[in-house]
């Protein structure tokens, strides 16, 4: 789960990190409202759940409290890459001298936290590790142990900063690593972290992306969740408890099991279809989650025919087969179909598809083959 | 025994009274596996399944001998449920739990580097040597006795290349689910020397997916050290960055992780790698 800039600044924050002064509004007469009382220039930025604000015109500054006015009118309702603005932070605007990364992640391969700082801020840190890979400094934490001071004085020192900010620098590290630590992210990031006139360092961007399985001992930050950080299909799959990645093509898959989900993408590709969608029903799925999966397949419009496979384990055939025709009752639809159903109750799974005239296949790569055969002739 | 799992492994069930540590409880006692005990606190001194139940692990395994625990309880309870049992002289713990957080995973990690104990998962099916011990969830009847090592991130996926193997009278001698999560106990790496090592194994599959760079570690270590031929196949060549897909560790991020990158990694080393799971198998068979 994804959070706002400004919920994250404000996480940050309550960790000791200086933010701008700055308030949330939803309207142009509120963005006019905080603009006069932060007073001097701001800066208006959309609060959407998409990288790249800043490049689709949803960042802007404003020099006084007219144009303030003016730009939120323009930023509120403008479409970032699909999704709608509905808040902007109003910002005191920084006079900016210089930028830097700061982000914590989990290292995969040392399973552990590692802090990532740059003194190229301001772009993204894959863009820099790109271009200019040196200038990425990190710094492994054992977790057990915590981060220390002299960790971070050594990453100041790295990154060449001024002895005047080293103390400052020390403050902010162990803080964005401390909210990280207490919100169970999986990234939390500063960038820019800006030097300001009068020798200080001040985060005036800000991202945390928390870890979903860690949500259920957080129900503070569950309450910050944003519906559009979702489609309106993502949404019903969580909470049918269904894995659901929606993609471009028109094969919808409906799958048991992510591995085998994405082979079966791979393989409806191979044949010369395009997958419509990741579709996971997970293990023991009853018939009412595959008739929610096959609701959320058939509200894609793009879908011209479906194709499930289940490999039965913990999953049984039958049943799935079962909520198949359920949901096809309650959903009737001409999208052609076909099923490969094996493993658990394989033969009672197959009898009452084919009593029910529902075309089938034997193995994976038949299935596919007739999916993209049904959804060219549809 | 081909690796890890077989005729000696004396299993305990930690979550043996839930509704899945029971379920699999039978499931593995009827395929031979050597189920000594289970694990529930508050509720020792029951039986379950023909088998004692016990409060904590350390009176299981001084009560039952056992050396190998299987953890099938919800995922809040798992991290302690690991570090128990390696604190209670098990020497091979296998966690199916999904859903684990990935700092109680780090946490996990850095508490069993000192400690003489394999975690195989979480997040994972567990793993099979056929016809001795079936440790986990994988059906047993797609198995087939052979000399064929599987390693895999997935769970019906490598049930699915199992299967094809075994249609094709290819056997297998232990099948090795890893995880799918970020952070796992054991990695290709470790699977693959275990296999390297092991006198009943004479060829390997290895099924991954997008994610991480541990298939390109993998590559790396089987051009070094490894003798036997490796077959491989990688799930999410049609998968967008920077989405997950349904496993926590399945995610391209940064531009890193992509299939289409550990399939370069591996077929640089001389790695065949199959487009689908019936060609795996076909690969595997020439090489027989």
């Amino acid at each position: 789960m994804k959070l706002h800039e400004y919920q994250s600044k404000r996480i940050f924050a309550e960790h000791g990190i200086p933010i701008p002064k700055g308030e949330v509004a939803t309207s142009s007469d509120e963005a006019r409202e905080i603009a006069r009382k932060l007073g001097g220039p701001v800066v208006i930025k959309s609060q959407v759940l998409v990288g790249g604000r800043g490049k689709a015109g949803g960042v802007k500054v404003a020099k006084n409290v007219d144009e303030a006015e003016e730009l939120a009118d323009q930023i509120l309702g403008m479409d970032i890459k699909g999704l709608t603005v509905d808040k902007v932070l109003i910002d005191e605007a920084a006079d900016i001298r210089e930028e830097i990364y700061l982000g914590v992640v989990i290292d995969r391969a040392l399973q552990k936290p590692v802090v990532i700082a740059s003194a190229e801020g301001g772009v993204e840190i894959e863009e820099v590790a790109k271009t200019n890979p040196e200038a990425i400094k990190r710094l492994p934490i054992d977790l057990p142990v915590g981060l220390m001071d002299y960790h971070a004085r050594n990453l100041a020192y790295d990154l060449g900063l001024r002895r005047v900010f080293v103390n400052q620098f020390i403050r902010i590290v162990k803080g964005l690593y401390q909210s990280f630590i207490d919100t169970d992210a999986s990234l939390a990031e500063i960038n820019p972290l800006v030097i300001i006139e009068g020798e200080k360092l001040l985060a005036v961007d800000g991202k945390i992306v928390l870890d979903d399985s860690a949500l259920y001992r957080h129900p503070e930050l569950v309450e910050l969740r944003d519906i559009q950080e979702e489609t309106s299909s993502e949404r019903e799959a969580r909470l049918a408890g269904l894995s659901y990645v929606k993609l471009d093509g028109e094969i919808g898959c409906m799958v048991n099991g992510a591995g085998l989900a994405m082979a079966t993408m791979d393989i409806v590709k191979y044949y010369g279809g395009a997958p419509a969608n990741f579709l996971d029903i997970g293990g023991g799925a009853k018939s009412d989650k595959v008739a929610a999966a096959l609701r959320i397949i058939l509200s894609d419009s793009k879908v011209k025919g479906i194709l499930f496979n289940i490999f039965g384990g913990i999953t049984r055939c039958d049943e799935v087969a079962r909520g198949i025709l359920e949901a096809l009752n309650a959903v009737p639809t001409d999208v052609p179909m076909v099923a490969r159903l094996v493993g658990t109750n394989e033969e009672e799974g197959r009898q009452i598809l084919a009593q029910a005239n529902f075309p089938s296949a034997s193995s994976l790569g038949e299935a596919a083959q007739k999916a993209v055969n049904l959804a060219k002739g549809a | 025994m081909a690796i890890l799992v077989g005729k000696d492994t004396r299993l305990i069930v930690q979550g043996i009274t839930g509704r899945e540590g029971g379920f699999h409880t039978e499931q593995m006692i009827e395929y031979g596996t050597t189920v000594v005990g289970g694990v529930t606190p508050g509720k020792g001194g029951e039986w379950s399944h023909g088998v004692p139940v016990f409060d904590t692990v350390k009176e299981a395994v001084n009560a039952t001998d056992a050396n190998t625990s299987i953890i099938y309880v919800p995922a809040r309870f798992a991290a302690d449920a690991i570090m128990e049992a390696a604190d209670s002289g098990i020497k091979l713990v296998i966690c199916i739990t999904e859903g684990i957080p990935v700092l109680d995973m780090v946490r996990v990690q850095s508490f069993l580097v000192h400690k003489k104990v394999r975690l195989i998962g979480p997040n994972c099916p567990g793993l099979t040597t056929p016809g001795e011990a079936k440790v986990g969830i994988m059906p047993g009847h797609i198995h087939k006795q052979g000399n064929v090592g599987l390693v895999s991130r997935s769970g019906t996926l490598t049930y699915e290349v199992v299967q094809a193997l075994t249609d094709k009278d290819i056997g297998q001698s232990t099948a090795v689910g890893i995880g799918g999560d970020p952070i796992i106990g054991s990695t290709f790496i470790d699977i693959l020397r275990l296999f390297e090592s092991d006198p009943l194994t004479d060829q390997v599959v290895l099924i991954g997916e997008i994610g991480g760079t541990d298939e390109q570690k993998a590559a790396r270590f089987i051009a070094e050290k490894m003798t036997k031929p490796v077959t491989a196949f990688i799930a999410g060549r049609t998968a967008p960055p920077g989405k997950r897909m349904g496993h926590a560790g399945a995610i391209i991020q940064g531009g890193e992780g992509t299939a289409a990158e550990k399939i370069k990694a591996l077929e640089a080393v001389g790695v065949k790698v199959g487009q689908q799971p019936e060609e795996v198998a076909d690969i595997v068979a020439g090489l027989i």
